[in-house]
């Protein structure tokens, strides 16, 4: 499915209608757009927290308050969902740090992954993952790179219907495996799949945002920045007139607004070590959007520079 | 692991470099004086070879043993564990290299008799380990406090040893090598990937190690062909 104007003001009138609630006229100038889960219909804000890298910091207590204060300012801004992995070093535990720092904040969508290559070992290593956490139940657990998917999905499939995780997902990065991730969508009754896309990778746009779109599953943006590395090449550069039109001041802002106007994309997880940068990201997600016009000068002009 | 040809050696590195260097800068305050100690056990390894290689063979074996077993034990699986669970498999590893060491302690089963060119190779290595090594964080402006010293960081400890073993004799080194060099590979790719200049050290110190094996090498053969 392209992204036509239509489908573009489909999914933008839900975006603009939220930012534009009279309630709490204030904060919601600034606060971020949600987007329906398509499951449940339950609205979440269409930009997140990712942990990859960010939130390994050890034992260090410096950069364990320092990763606190960025989920502070997460919440603040109006964040909910944060998205970790038993790949990532010391995240979990991280997180839990945060969490229980900040008194367990009621706003939290937990987004986990299971990842072991043993469907056994999958149910102690969610509930090990959970510990870390300390939260009751997760929102989300998604099989982590397809890893023994079959015997996961079987186990969060149970899960969720005796209750112990509200939503089930699969996860994939940097374009890989797409054929299967595009099997699994089709046959199997997933609420979310996770993928990689942002200006220069826009594989996803071809089958899986489309398939997503089609079949209702929820769709999480990964590496919205190529883990960093499109920021850096854009470091020092201007950031081109028409990008005013958007509201945007920065090339991440400009690189989530790519990301997060298209239709099939639920929340973008960026992640990062730094206040502003989380107060800077969530604020992409309010205000206006790109249309496809847009989209495709933004694409082009960051992958001419 | 599928399509495993798309993966890139910083699709498995789990932290950033700031979190790898602070790791440094804890650990050290954590041991803090015991590197006065384990530089002064790196000195008499460098003597002892010097000057008396025969009657002390088995005491440098065993200051290398205790420190490999102990920089396993607090640094891989005490502190880089915590940020990259791969350490937990690599700290056995060192472990296994105490052992061995132990082994090559109680069986006297190396002497530390070798001169000439790859001698010579082996000293600079081990200066380089001891000297060289702390001082490559406050030359690259992160303080002495992210140093990494022989017997305290992995790094040094490993240099050192490929050293000490380019020194030695003995039907034992086969089983010894392998760990020290492969941990120097495995260093050399992490800091390679991390972007951090010092990713040479480890590097040039295998390809010096490299260099004096195969001279010696090639001696021995020239030396017990037939003339």
């Amino acid at each position: 499915m392209r992204t036509t104007r239509r489908t573009f003001l489909q999914a933008s009138t839900a975006t603009a209608a939220t930012a534009l609630l009279p309630s709490a006229l204030h904060a919601q100038a600034d606060a971020p757009a949600r987007r329906p889960i398509p499951s449940t219909r339950e609205e979440i804000p269409i930009v997140g927290l990712g942990t990859w890298i960010t939130f390994n910091v050890g034992n260090d207590p410096a950069l364990r308050d320092e990763c606190a204060r960025v989920m502070a300012a997460f919440f603040e801004s109006g964040g909910r969902m944060i998205d970790s992995s038993p790949m990532y070093g010391s995240s979990q535990p991280v997180i839990g740090y945060g969490l229980q720092k900040l008194g367990r904040p009621s706003a939290l969508f937990s987004a986990e992954k299971v990842w072991t290559s043993s469907g056994a070992a999958g149910p102690p290593q969610i509930e090990q993952s959970r510990r870390f956490w300390g939260v009751p139940k997760f929102d989300l657990v998604q099989v982590h790179n397809l890893l023994a998917w079959k015997a996961h999905l079987q186990t969060l499939f149970q899960m969720k219907a005796t209750g112990t995780v509200r939503y089930v997902g699969i996860t994939t990065s940097e374009g890989r495996r797409h054929d299967l991730v595009e099997q699994i969508m089709r046959n199997e009754p997933i609420d979310f799949v996770q993928l990689s896309y942002n200006v220069a990778d826009r594989e996803a746009e071809a089958r899986l945002l489309p398939l997503a779109s089609e079949r209702g599953i929820a769709v999480i943006v990964n590496r919205p920045f190529r883990q960093g590395a499109l920021t850096q090449r854009l470091q020092g550069k201007s950031l081109p007139e028409w990008a005013a039109e958007l509201g945007v001041s920065s090339w991440a802002q400009l690189m989530l607004k790519f990301i997060l106007s298209h239709p099939a994309v639920t929340v973008a997880i960026p992640a990062t070590t730094r206040v502003d940068h989380v107060r800077e990201n969530l604020s992409a997600a309010a205000g206006p959007m790109p249309d496809p016009a847009m989209r495709e000068r933004i694409s082009a002009h960051v992958k001419a520079l | 692991m599928s399509e495993w040809w798309t993966y890139r050696a910083g699709d498995f590195l789990l932290f950033s470099p700031r979190v790898y260097w602070r790791m440094f800068e804890s650990h050290n305050a954590a041991l803090w004086p015991l590197h006065v100690l384990t530089l002064a056990a790196g000195l008499t390894i460098i003597l002892l070879i010097a000057w008396r290689p025969g009657t002390w063979a088995r005491w440098l074996t065993l200051i290398l043993a205790i420190l490999w077993i102990f920089v396993g034990w607090s640094f891989l699986w005490q502190r880089y564990a915590t940020i990259n669970w791969a350490a937990a498999y690599v700290a056995p590893a060192f472990v296994v290299e105490g052992v061995l060491l132990l082994v090559a302690s109680s069986l006297n089963g190396l002497a530390f008799d070798r001169r000439g060119p790859a001698g010579w190779i082996g000293y600079l290595i081990l200066a380089f380990a001891l000297v060289g090594q702390p001082l490559l964080a406050p030359l690259q402006g992160r303080g002495w406090a992210s140093s990494e010293v022989f017997g305290i960081a992995p790094d040094p400890t490993a240099i050192a040893t490929t050293g000490v073993l380019l020194l030695a004799r003995g039907r034992l080194l086969p089983v010894l090598l392998p760990i020290p060099v492969l941990w120097c590979l495995l260093s050399g790719i992490t800091l390679r990937t991390m972007g951090e200049p010092q990713a040479w050290a480890p590097y040039a110190a295998l390809a010096l190690a490299a260099a004096g094996w195969i001279w010696t090498i090639i001696r021995q053969r020239r030396s017990s062909s037939p003339a």
